[in-house]
């Protein structure tokens, strides 16, 4: 699995895998697939943004993603500095415009950046000169944790092209949807989402995926079934009558897996609901990925600091 | 300037003064082979075949990459691709053959060094290399030298070998040269002005 050596990557932020090419995509996962060995080492370090500053702007709760980034981040000698909305001058009416552009001006050349609103690190990377990578914008897109999903994928399959994968769940709210379709599909593998309608808007069938309703008739024929999180903070009216209802209808437990392939891998992106979507049996079994996933998400994100980092501060807009 | 059957002839060479010079047995046993890569990597792989026949014993051998010491990542404009380190043994105690193609400015060497420290307090680390070429930038030299050349700074000394490039053929080329050119990609890339 070794890139091209002629390949050369040219983006200065990463928003999401919509904009990415296949070849882009699989040029990240070769890099990660490098890095992974950092963190066998003893000393898991290497220099290579040594003098760098990165910032963490999480504008809403996250254990994982806030801790792999900051990690990937030091593991590159980099230097990382945490931004909490709470305790910071947000809560007192500054809007993120200007925080952002004062967080630069102490010179800034990677920020990381998670917002409830759709498009943030869009109109972010458009106002400061410093690399932007989304961790999360609304229902939108998660790059790098649908990277990691793949980068698992291909990990533990050999593959993506042909693969089937069934995302279960709120997709309607799921950013970790859309960027394991964007990139899954650019790959080649094939989609299929399951969920309760509500849940499912049609038009996801525009990025070339299949929307199905019993999660029975679709466990038989996959290699993969990513699980989402039923997402009960964005959930404004009730899109399913009750919890145990869709635990019910399709929760991921043990009984459902015994019509499933043998090799069927099982990821979900965290945090779980146990007993909700997926029962404990299930995510602590043979099967489960979800603990390798995050193993692997260290590898993804020093892959994109370490290629984002290589593009000149300014650009110039055409 | 070197054919296949010159290469092959001094890989011959290198592999016996690596083995006299490691001949104690306390070096004999804690010797390995370390390739940079890319082209130090199949160099390595073949100085193990002929160094293993004849000591006649296996020698742990292991790759490095080392993009991430390099010290002009500010400067390459787009990044060079990373590829595998993997060395499946720990270094402490160990009697290191640094494995590359050409030694020119000696900066590889440098984040070699490096990197190679982060792997455990080796006995000792010694370079061999196919082609010295000159024109060092930093105090370091090899131990062990396949041919010593003359070169003129802005020349490009090209290893071709058969595991990466399809022949073996040691070329040196004027860097005016069109294709030689793209494939030193060196010039650092101009800082742009944002236009607000």
């Amino acid at each position: 699995m070794t890139s091209d050596n002629k390949f050369t990557w040219t983006h200065k932020h990463l928003l999401g895998l919509e904009n990415l090419t296949a070849r882009e995509i699989s040029h990240i996962l070769d890099t990660a697939e490098s890095f992974k060995e950092i963190s066998t080492r003893n000393i898991k370090k290497v220099p290579t943004l040594r003098g760098k500053v990165v910032v963490n702007m999480f504008v809403e709760p996250s254990t994982r993603t806030k801790m792999s980034f900051s990690l990937a981040a030091k593991r590159l000698s980099a230097d990382i500095v945490d931004f909490s909305p709470s305790t910071s001058s947000l809560s007192k009416g500054e809007t993120l415009k200007d925080t952002a552009r004062n967080i630069e001006a102490m010179g800034i050349d990677i920020a990381i950046i998670r917002h409830t609103a759709p498009g943030t690190p869009h109109m972010l990377s458009r106002i400061i000169d410093a690399s932007v990578i989304n961790a999360g914008d609304g229902a939108h897109e998660h790059p790098t944790q649908g990277l990691l999903d793949i980068f698992t994928m291909r990990e533990q399959k050999g593959r993506i092209k042909g693969l089937k994968v069934a995302v279960v769940g709120d997709i309607m709210h799921s950013r970790v949807a859309r960027s394991n379709i964007w990139g899954l599909t650019k790959l080649g593998a094939e989609v299929i989402a399951v969920g309760p309608p509500t849940l499912i808007p049609q038009e996801i069938q525009d990025m070339g995926v299949k929307i199905a309703y019993d999660i029975d008739k679709v466990i038989p024929e996959v290699d993969v079934i990513n699980i989402l999180r039923i997402q009960l903070e964005r959930q404004r009216s009730k899109f399913f009558p009750t919890v145990r209802e869709y635990a019910r209808l399709f929760g991921i437990n043990s009984e459902r897996l015994k019509r499933a392939k043998k090799d069927v891998m099982i990821m979900h992106p965290g945090p779980i609901n146990r007993g909700v979507e997926i029962t404990p049996d299930v995510a602590d079994g043979a099967q489960s990925v979800i603990l390798r996933q995050v193993t692997n998400g260290l590898s993804v994100r020093m892959a994109v600091l370490y290629l984002v980092s290589g593009q000149p501060k300014s650009e110039e807009i055409e | 300037m070197l054919s296949q059957k010159d290469i092959d002839q001094t890989l011959v060479k290198l592999a016996a003064d690596v083995i006299s010079q490691n001949s104690s047995s306390k070096a004999k046993d804690s010797l390995v082979l370390i390739g940079i890569h890319r082209r130090g990597v199949p160099l390595a792989k073949r100085l193990k075949s002929i160094i293993e026949k004849k000591i006649k014993r296996d020698l742990p051998l292991g790759t490095l990459d080392i993009t991430l010491y390099r010290d002009d990542l500010d400067t390459v404009g787009h990044l060079p691709v990373v590829k595998n380190t993997y060395i499946p043994f720990d270094l402490t105690d160990k009697s290191v053959i640094l494995v590359d193609d050409v030694l020119f400015t000696g900066r590889t060497i440098r984040s070699a060094l490096n990197e190679l420290a982060e792997f455990g307090r080796t006995r000792r680390i010694q370079l061999a290399v196919l082609i010295d070429r000159g024109h060092r930038e930093l105090p370091i030299s090899a131990d062990y030298v396949g041919k010593l050349v003359e070169t003129k700074n802005d020349e490009i000394v090209m290893v071709r070998l058969k595991e990466i490039d399809g022949s073996d053929e040691v070329v040196i080329t004027n860097a005016r040269h069109k294709g030689a050119m793209a494939l030193q990609r060196q010039k650092p890339l101009a800082r742009a002005v944002k236009v607000k």
